[in-house]
């Protein structure tokens, strides 16, 4: 039986300072989140569970740890909504909170990008005048450099892990046709002089194997890093470090919500056989296809277009869907995947409201025709970059949505809450709820866990192992009965 | 091309529908290319300036 699918989104954010010389991205991304986090950057993030060398194949961790960003001393904060925002590799992240449907998730992944933007404008009244920081929601900075935007599932521990790399695989190179962000020009190193002026994906031509546990270099298809936490008998978390970051609500929506109902059917061993011959040239070559017409060859002989396996991909889950619960959820998403595929197959450039790489590939050659501009000019390219700049004013996602001419899935107050409340349904709520009522009892806290310190001899270390454990029905009558900390882990001991 | 097999969809009847969805047609493209050009006047607004430097400068550290 499939488990549900607890879900969140980990995002790097490019930052820049235009004007700036000698820019420290390090010191630039501190600035942001210590500016925002204000008094709860006292609480630390707690390392104990974390292993993020161990290998979903079995296999021990081969090197040691690299200095933890705990050990350089860069900021870290649990925020009240459930979130983590973080120094990683020199860019802010923002890790949601655990989410339980794909809409909640699309709603929080959107919180992140105001918190960025709120935290540009905190940060900009303590900068010198002329100088400022930009922050761009995107995974590439045209120059051979990327960084991501990774999701994450909760899969049950039983589910075979070679099932899940051989049903992935094939849907994780054909579902960029919806969840790619769109790039002007290509950055791999596999095609010399390819001519491939527009592609759908920012992050594919970063991909050079199939599995593997590296994120920074020789990037695979499938990540098999194996850091659930929590309660590791029972729960994968899959690491997904190929999508893109999106700008569109859609789109997002649409990569979490397929995605999860794929590994849902790959739990119930619903899916056939659609192995690819040559996963990582087939990942390229659906990407540099705009016109999403292009060819891949399976495993079996067969050839097909990234829209018709994804065809098949959703037949499968009509049919697994019937089979279930009937759940709201399940059936939006069937019924948005279907349309979007409708469209694709029909008029891929209809779904400019929908979709990314249609929404900037629009942009983009109307600008070329209007001024005439070779694909190479560097103002496409700026167009490209500045698509993702988070900045609602000056982002030019952000002005198409500020005139209705992309689709919104969730009204703005909305948005607004999730800056400062964790989804209900899941351990976040917990999390955040802590992190709210008790700021000066926290100690530190982590995915997994929330450690309080209520004046006595022992810190108190609250493990959180249950993903659908600690939420708004598990836990408000006992935040209701604790006016602070000591009360509350007297309750949870009691 | 895909721009214009939709418009053959849309004006693919016969007689007086056939007329009356070339009209459509027509003024759907008047409008849509309307809107276009306000999106760009918008983003001439608001782009960098220098798109060469600007570009030239962002260089990014690799990430995960």
């Amino acid at each position: 039986m499939a488990i549900p699918k607890v879900m969140g989104i980990e995002t790097e954010y490019g930052i820049s300072g235009p004007g700036i010389s000698e820019f420290n991205p390090v010191l630039a991304s501190s600035l942001l989140i210590n500016t925002f986090a204000g008094a709860l950057r006292r609480i630390r993030w707690d390392y104990e569970q974390e292993s993020p060398l161990r290998d979903a194949r079995g296999f021990e961790p081969v090197q040691e740890r690299e200095p933890t960003e705990e050990d350089l001393g860069l900021a870290n904060v649990i925020l009240p909504n459930g979130a983590r925002y973080y120094v990683d590799h020199a860019h802010p992240e923002y890790s949601t909170p655990e989410a339980a449907t794909p809409r909640d998730l699309v709603v929080h992944d959107k919180a992140g990008e105001r918190i960025l933007e709120r935290s540009l404008e905190l940060a900009r009244e303590l900068l010198p005048p002329g100088e400022r920081i930009a922050v761009y929601k995107n995974n590439t900075d045209g120059k051979g450099n990327s960084y991501g935007c990774h999701e994450n599932y909760l899969v049950d521990r039983a589910t075979p892990f070679s099932r899940i790399v051989r049903d992935l695989t094939t849907f994780f190179v054909t579902r960029q046709i919806f969840t790619g962000a769109g790039k002007v020009g290509v950055e791999s190193t596999r095609v010399e002089g390819a001519n491939v002026p527009y592609q759908l994906s920012q992050r594919t031509d970063f991909f050079e194997a199939e599995v593997g546990l590296e994120t920074t270099l020789k990037r695979p298809i499938i990540n098999t890093r194996d850091e659930p936490h929590a309660d590791p008998d029972r729960y994968r978390r899959l690491h997904v470090i190929i999508g893109d970051a999106n700008m569109c609500e859609v789109a997002t929506y649409l990569k979490v919500g397929t995605t999860g109902l794929v590994l849902k059917m790959i739990e119930d061993d619903a899916l056939p056989d659609l192995s690819l011959d040559g996963a990582v040239r087939a990942l390229h070559e659906v990407s540099w296809d705009p016109t999403v017409r292009a060819t891949v060859r399976l495993a079996d002989g067969r050839t097909a277009t990234a829209v018709e396996l994804q065809w098949e991909y959703l037949d499968h889950a009509k049919r697994w869907a019937k089979e279930q619960e009937d759940t709201p959820d399940n059936a939006a998403v069937l019924e948005r995947w279907e349309r979007v595929l409708e469209g694709l197959e029909e008029e891929p450039l209809s779904l400019h409201r929908e979709l990314d790489w249609v929404a900037k590939h629009r942009l983009v050659t109307a600008y070329r025709e209007r001024d005439g501009l070779a694909w190479d000019d560097p103002k496409l390219a700026l167009i490209d970059l500045q698509y993702h700049d988070v900045r609602r004013d000056r982002g030019l996602y952000h002005r198409l949505a500020a005139s209705g001419k992309v689709e919104r899935l969730a009204p703005e107050e909305e948005v607004e809450r999730a800056m400062r409340q964790p989804p209900d349904d899941t351990r976040a709520f917990f999390r955040g709820g802590c992190i709210r009522r008790y700021p000066d009892a926290i100690v530190a806290a982590s995915w997994d866990s929330v450690i309080f310190d209520v004046g006595r001899e022992a810190l108190q270390r609250v493990p959180m192992r249950e993903p659908l454990r600690g939420t708004r029905d598990h836990v408000s009558d006992l935040f209701e009965r604790a006016a602070d900390a000591a009360t509350l882990v007297d309750l949870l001991q009691g | 091309m895909p721009e214009q097999k939709r418009v053959q969809k849309k004006g693919g009847g016969a007689g007086e529908d056939a007329d009356a969805g070339q009209t459509t047609a027509a003024e759907k493209g008047e409008k849509l290319k309307e809107e276009m050009d306000e999106i760009l006047d918008e983003i001439d607004e608001v782009l960098e300036e220098n798109a060469e430097e600007f570009i030239k400068s962002y260089v990014q550290k690799g990430g995960q």
